[in-house]
């Protein structure tokens, strides 16, 4: 009865509209009734004879992993039919362009790439603190919504953690689209939250230069040429690109796992601050390796088997954004010393974390001088200084660490808002000293931050003497 | 309409361990309880064990019979010999009664497309160890139902089939619920209530929702200490009071 649906067919209560999709695997349509308060839509797989069965294992995965998701980023689920009589799933139909029609108007620029490629991170950082992992991530799947954000769509070959993974046996099919999957699906792996980094950087690489890294491999053997095969470096292609974005895309791009983004939120960080971006090698590839180059990585990547890993967010867990705020304007406070003390204990609990640090200055500062633009990028530079003269003694590499003063008369809702913008796990804050404590702990910054942070606080304090 | 029901495998004369998972279990909407074998074996406290299941049996729980519960009546050559000793031990502890209520355990409980049965289900009585896929499929085959849950592997598991009648194996996380589709068939090890070897102490057992196709396995703290301590004071093998403690 499934194959007769029509618009204005009732189907177990849901009223349908017009059919928004036709495909190999289903159809879609509109759902009219019952108002769920946002719109809805109804997915049909393809059953029955002839059909391959493939396509009711991914509705049956959908089904069980899309109602356990929540967030921004996803749509929400609201019904699933019984699989063995009239497999349907109704969801929220979320408004806003596939990333696929709008690639159709060709390569976008740098920033847009940056911006999109930022939201796309934080919807699969989401996704990752979830305990899932998308695993078929491509233009085609991603809908950038009217606000900007971007919701991920088609959860048919997705992995969660806490759930048994009725793909992990169907190799046939189980390793996504051949142009954005991962080294380690294409060698059966569907339990790396890094997957969706590699197929994410596929599509920045797509979105900056209009063209697939890998092609579109029809064969096992063009599947596994990603294994070793060094792509063609993205500003070989467009020269315009600028270095920063190279270096993102191809450490995406890495064969190794472990060389790549351990976290989304830290691509996510990168692609909001070009700034930060530690410029490698990668940046300044001009082409291919030569033959010897490529020799090489083939003969690494013959070894080269994943391990077994931990769980999504555990994993996401190992690869923290730490934040701490430095008072660039009391720089000689006695307790700045005990914040960096504070702030290196920290950071020897993860290998791979990143740090931000953070200072707020008053507006009021920078309107003293009488030129104030000049006065504002000079009082900005100093406490850039300082900053930078703050952290030193930790001795942090370059891609581990990044510098960033804000501009505002209320520090406490410009920290919060940074903090949540960039997906920080820990914020490390400086206890009112003795000097403020008569102002009262309930109005000092870090009681503010302590009580409307969305992440954890470690508040620093230094004991009286 | 079918309500939760807790599924408790391999209590080893363990109260403590029992009581708490019972109590997590009412907690947690069970409204029925199934008890899958190896009620007695190891621990200190068989009567009240015994009592406590023979008290929901007369309510209306379903039992099966473990190889410890069997080994009361028919002596096992198989067990080693700290095991042996505490069959004897616990054989001299239970009254006719209690003895009796054991040997009238069947092997297999089938109903409502689920098949309880202490070890695998491809042959009961032989207290064969499912301890793989092809172990899972050979007792789900056998036990001709789409829902298999056992016990006698002290660990939790969640074997499932894939479309193309392959068995796979999942390490289950404590407290999340699983949808668990009528269309394919699982074999559960719910774990151990009252001697987890884990490495974990926590009790373990999983509750299953039939109308909502979905399964919980559980882990419980409670007071191993006390049953361990037990178990000492009674004589028995120090090695199972260590096992408890550790959940070794």
């Amino acid at each position: 009865m499934l194959e007769q649906l029509q618009p204005g067919t009732e189907l177990e209560g849901f009223r349908l509209g017009e059919r928004a999709h036709s495909g190999a695997q289903g159809q879609i349509f509109r759902v009219l009734a019952p108002d769920q308060g946002f719109p809805t839509i109804m997915k049909v797989p393809r059953v029955g004879p002839g059909e391959p069965g493939e396509n009711l294992i991914s509705f049956e995965t959908e089904a069980m992993i899309l109602p356990a998701l929540s967030g921004p980023h996803v749509p929400r689920f609201v019904a699933a039919g019984d699989l063995a009589k009239t497999p349907y799933l109704v969801t929220e139909w979320i408004e806003g362009e596939s990333l696929e029609a709008l690639l159709k108007r060709g390569p976008l620029p740098a920033v847009e790439v940056a911006r999109i490629g930022a939201a796309i991170a934080d919807a699969v950082h989401g996704l990752h603190l979830q305990d899932a992992i998308h695993l078929d991530l491509k233009p085609d799947n991603v809908v950038v919504k009217l606000d900007g954000a971007v919701a991920l769509i088609d959860f048919g070959l997705a992995h969660h953690a806490r759930y048994p993974d009725l793909l992990a046996e169907e190799k046939r099919f189980a390793a996504g689209s051949a142009p954005y999957v991962s080294p380690e699906q294409v060698l059966g792996t569907r339990s790396d939250p890094r997957s969706d980094l590699f197929a994410l950087g596929v599509v920045l690489y797509e979105m900056a230069t209009g063209e697939l890294p890998f092609g579109i491999p029809a064969t096992m053997a063009g599947l596994r040429d990603r294994l070793w095969l060094d792509p063609l470096p993205p500003r070989a292609r467009s020269p315009e690109l600028p270095p920063w974005l190279q270096e993102i895309i191809l450490r995406c791009l890495e064969p190794r796992a472990a060389d790549r983004y351990q976290s989304a939120a830290h691509l996510a960080f990168d692609l909001r601050h070009p700034e930060h971006v530690a410029l490698t090698a990668r940046a300044r590839k001009s082409g291919r390796a030569g033959f010897f180059g490529q020799l090489l990585r083939w003969w690494r990547a013959r070894g080269e088997r994943p391990g077994p890993r931990l769980m999504p967010k555990a994993q996401v867990g190992t690869a923290p954004v730490i934040m701490v705020a430095v008072d660039t304007t009391h720089a000689h406070d006695p307790r700045q010393p005990l914040l960096q003390r504070a702030t290196a204990q920290v950071l020897s609990l993860s290998a791979d974390f990143r740090l931000v640090c953070v200072s707020v200055i008053g507006v009021g500062a920078l309107k003293e001088g009488a030129d104030v633009a000049g006065s504002a990028s000079g009082v900005h530079l100093e406490h850039l200084v300082r900053l930078r003269h703050w952290v030193e003694p930790l001795g942090l590499p370059a891609h581990r660490l990044s510098l960033h003063v804000i501009e505002s008369a209320r520090p406490e809702p410009a920290l919060l808002e940074f903090a949540r913008r960039n997906h920080v796990d820990l914020i490390v804050i400086g206890a009112p000293g003795p000097a403020h404590q008569a102002l009262g702990w309930w109005r000092s910054v870090a009681s503010s931050v302590t009580a409307n942070a969305h992440c954890s606080v470690y508040l620093v304090r230094i004991a009286p003497d | 309409m079918q309500p939760p029901i807790a599924l408790f495998s391999d209590v080893h004369s363990n109260l403590e361990a029992l009581e708490a998972c019972l109590k997590h279990a009412r907690d947690n909407g069970a409204a029925r309880y199934a008890f899958l074998g190896d009620l007695v074996g190891y621990g200190a406290d068989p009567v009240a064990v015994v009592e406590t299941v023979q008290r929901f049996a007369s309510e209306g729980a379903i039992a099966v019979k473990g190889n410890h519960d069997d080994a009361i009546e028919n002596r096992a050559g198989y067990m080693n010999d700290a095991t042996k000793d505490s069959i004897e031990w616990t054989r001299k502890a239970l009254g006719p009664q209690h003895k009796a209520f054991l040997a009238s355990l069947p092997l297999v409980w089938r109903d409502e497309g689920m098949c309880l049965v202490h070890a695998s289900a491809a042959s009961p009585e032989r207290w064969d160890y499912v301890d793989g896929p092809s172990a899972a499929r050979r007792s789900a085959e056998a036990a001709q139902a789409g829902y298999v849950f056992s016990g006698h592997v002290h660990e939790q598991l969640l074997y499932f089939e894939s479309s193309l009648g392959k068995w796979s194996a999942f390490r289950p996380t404590p407290g999340s619920a699983i949808p668990v589709s009528r269309r394919r068939r699982w074999l559960a090890l719910v774990g151990s209530v009252g001697q987890p070897r884990d490495g974990k102490a926590a009790a373990a057992y999983a509750m299953f929702d039939l109308l909502r196709e979905q399964l919980t396995f559980h882990r419980v703290a409670y007071d191993q200490s006390v049953a361990a301590q037990k178990i000492r004071r009674a004589g028995l093998p120090e090695s199972h009071a260590y096992r408890v403690e550790r959940g070794i």
